[in-house]
């Protein structure tokens, strides 16, 4: 079963603001792609349409072939929220979060079965986090939150996982924990789709690059977003080394 | 009356009254349903929402005992009426959302004033304003108990999606679960308790009973589940006290069950062994004492 995400000529604006235009890409399974973009480039807009958050004005999403709708509903898409999008005070453990995964396996009342608890397990076990599993969510590092939400995707059984910034706020060694996860998770046949503001990790993490300005500007191997002159055509060219390099390339 | 100080006298003397008895049985009806409501009001933010809706059904309220239909109805159509308003008049206009919700609840409340003022047999209609809990008849328990078991069953079985709602909308959406008819339940369902608790506090200050037992369950515990047991049973505590209190002092009876009801909060806010004031400074007086004063800046990599 491959889910692929795709887009076609895909609009998005809030009020008059646009946020993606003509958008087309196509995000394949068993691999791990990122999506870099500086602020306000439409990285969260586009996740956002992916999972029919928002309705584009033009063009259209499929994953797997599917509607977002119909992915939704057949628990296809997992989501690992900004860090402040979460209300790290709630009430909740490490444990009952990662079995949100499984309402969409569950019942009426959602009430867990033997099934649900050990699948449950089994992603806290993957995640490293079974010692901390009762620990209330706030009560974890920068990374263990992240590895918590990606838990909870594993849990679901999600075959596209969405992450925003799931680097923001994580030391190296999260970070390598992370990445390694992220690269069993796709070694396994999911499509990881995540943004990250962490150029230096990118050839460890990922396997193919977005450079995302509104539009799609270069969608290639790491190693071809990497490039100077194409990173320089993403975040403009005011940083100094960008700079520097780019003029060598002959692009200012 | 006796002068026996005998405490269990105290207690047992009220309940040879009829008028006491179904008293409490309505207060504690109303309040495990605010309470157990309460606990995703707190969570989901929804504190002036739950303001807003129980002023706005007076005039529901008011209209439905004008058309002798029952009080739940018209309470229903005016808790919906002032949330669409509210919503509509934030996302069409740069009025924000606080304010909307000022203007609408107010305008809602002031109406049910006015029907009251011009509609006969005003005196059943003030006690909708300030509670009436010793006047509670036969009829009004029954129906107190009828909607109080609707709106807990439907309240537990729903749990799980409403806490899922809650902590991450983002999530329920994922799932295909829509939160859009979550977010009318736990609205539907403020109307409902609005209207069961009407008879003990009154409009005026439902939103006490609505607010407090969650508040103070979010400060004694980090498991939901707990807070589901928590705020229930402390707010029972706290209302029955202030009923009895009422009876022994001859005070109003709306008025101490929220006064008892917000000491409690104030006392765990106090003390509470994980969240309260004093077990944060103490957490805080260690932390500092172990942090030096100089630290060694960061290197950066
Ligand atoms: N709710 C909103 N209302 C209006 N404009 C918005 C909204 N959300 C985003 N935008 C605008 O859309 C554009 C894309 O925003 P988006 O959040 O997708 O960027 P991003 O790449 O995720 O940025 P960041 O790196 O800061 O997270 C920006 O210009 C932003 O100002
Ligand atoms: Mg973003």
């Amino acid at each position: 079963m491959i889910s692929a995400i795709e887009a076609h000529d895909l609009g998005v604006r809030y009020g008059a603001v646009p946020a993606l235009d003509g958008v087309t890409l196509r995000v394949d399974a068993g691999r791990v792609t990122a999506l870099i973009g500086m602020n306000g480039s439409g990285k969260s807009t586009l996740f956002k349409a992916i999972m029919g958050l928002v309705r584009p004005h033009s063009g259209e999403v499929r994953i797997g072939g599917l509607t977002p709708g119909a992915a939704r509903r057949r628990g296809l898409i997992s989501y690992v929220p900004q860090n402040e999008a979460v209300d790290w005070t709630f009430p909740t453990s490490v444990r009952d979060v990662v079995m949100l995964g499984r309402y969409g396996h569950q019942g009426f009342t959602r009430r867990p079965r033997r099934a649900d608890h050990a699948a449950v397990a089994d992603a806290l076990a993957q995640v490293e986090l079974t010692d901390l599993a009762d620990r209330q969510i706030g009560q974890l590092s920068g990374g263990q939150k992240k590895r918590a939400f990606v838990a909870r995707g594993i849990a679901q059984g999600a075959h596209v996982l969405l992450l925003d910034e799931p680097f923001a706020g994580v030391d190296k060694r999260s970070e390598a924990t992370i990445t390694r996860l992220l690269r069993e998770l796709a070694a396994d046949g999911r499509t990881i789709f995540t943004s990250t503001h962490d150029l230096h990790g990118l050839p460890q993490l990922a396997d193919e690059a977005v450079l995302l300005k509104g539009h799609v500007l270069l969608h290639g191997t790491v190693e071809d977003v990497l490039q100077p002159h194409q990173l320089a055509r993403a975040f403009g060219l005011e940083t100094h080394s960008l700079t520097a390099v780019a003029s060598l390339d002959g692009v200012a | 009356m006796s002068a026996d100080p005998d405490l269990l006298d105290l207690i047992l003397e009220p309940l040879q009254y009829e008028f006491m008895v179904r008293a409490l049985v309505t207060t504690i009806i109303a309040a495990v349903l605010c309470a157990v409501l309460s606990c995703w009001l707190v969570l989901v933010g929804w504190s002036l929402m739950g303001d807003a809706v129980s002023h706005a059904v007076l005039p529901g309220v008011v209209i439905a005992y004008i058309a002798g239909i029952p009080f739940v109805i018209g309470a229903l159509g005016f808790g919906v009426l002032a949330v669409v308003a509210i919503g509509a008049i934030s996302a069409t206009s740069r009025v924000k959302e606080d304010a909307a919700i000022g203007i609408v609840f107010t305008t809602l409340f002031a109406l049910g004033l006015v029907l009251i003022s011009v509609t006969p047999s005003q005196t059943d209609l003030n006690h909708i304003i300030f509670g009436n809990i010793l006047g509670v008849s036969e009829t009004d328990l029954a129906q107190v108990a009828g909607l109080a078991a609707v709106g807990l069953v439907v309240l537990l079985l729903k749990r799980r999606d409403l806490t899922l709602y809650a902590f991450d909308p983002i999530h329920c959406h994922a799932l295909g679960i829509s939160t859009r008819r979550l977010r009318s339940l736990l609205l539907g369902m403020l109307a409902l308790t609005a209207v069961v608790s009407l008879q003990v506090v009154g409009v005026v200050l439902v939103v006490a009973m609505l607010i407090i037992p969650g508040a103070t369950a979010y400060l004694l515990t980090d498991r939901f589940r707990r807070m589901l047991l928590i705020a229930p049973v402390t707010s029972v505590a706290c209302s029955v006290a202030g009923i009895y209190l009422s009876y022994w002092i001859d005070a109003a009876s709306g008025g101490l069950v929220v006064v008892v009801q917000g000491s409690a909060f104030f006392l765990v806010y106090l003390l509470s062994p994980r969240h309260g004031l004093l077990a944060k400074w103490r957490s805080h007086g260690s932390e500092s004492r172990a942090i030096p004063s100089h630290s060694a800046p960061v290197t950066p990599p």
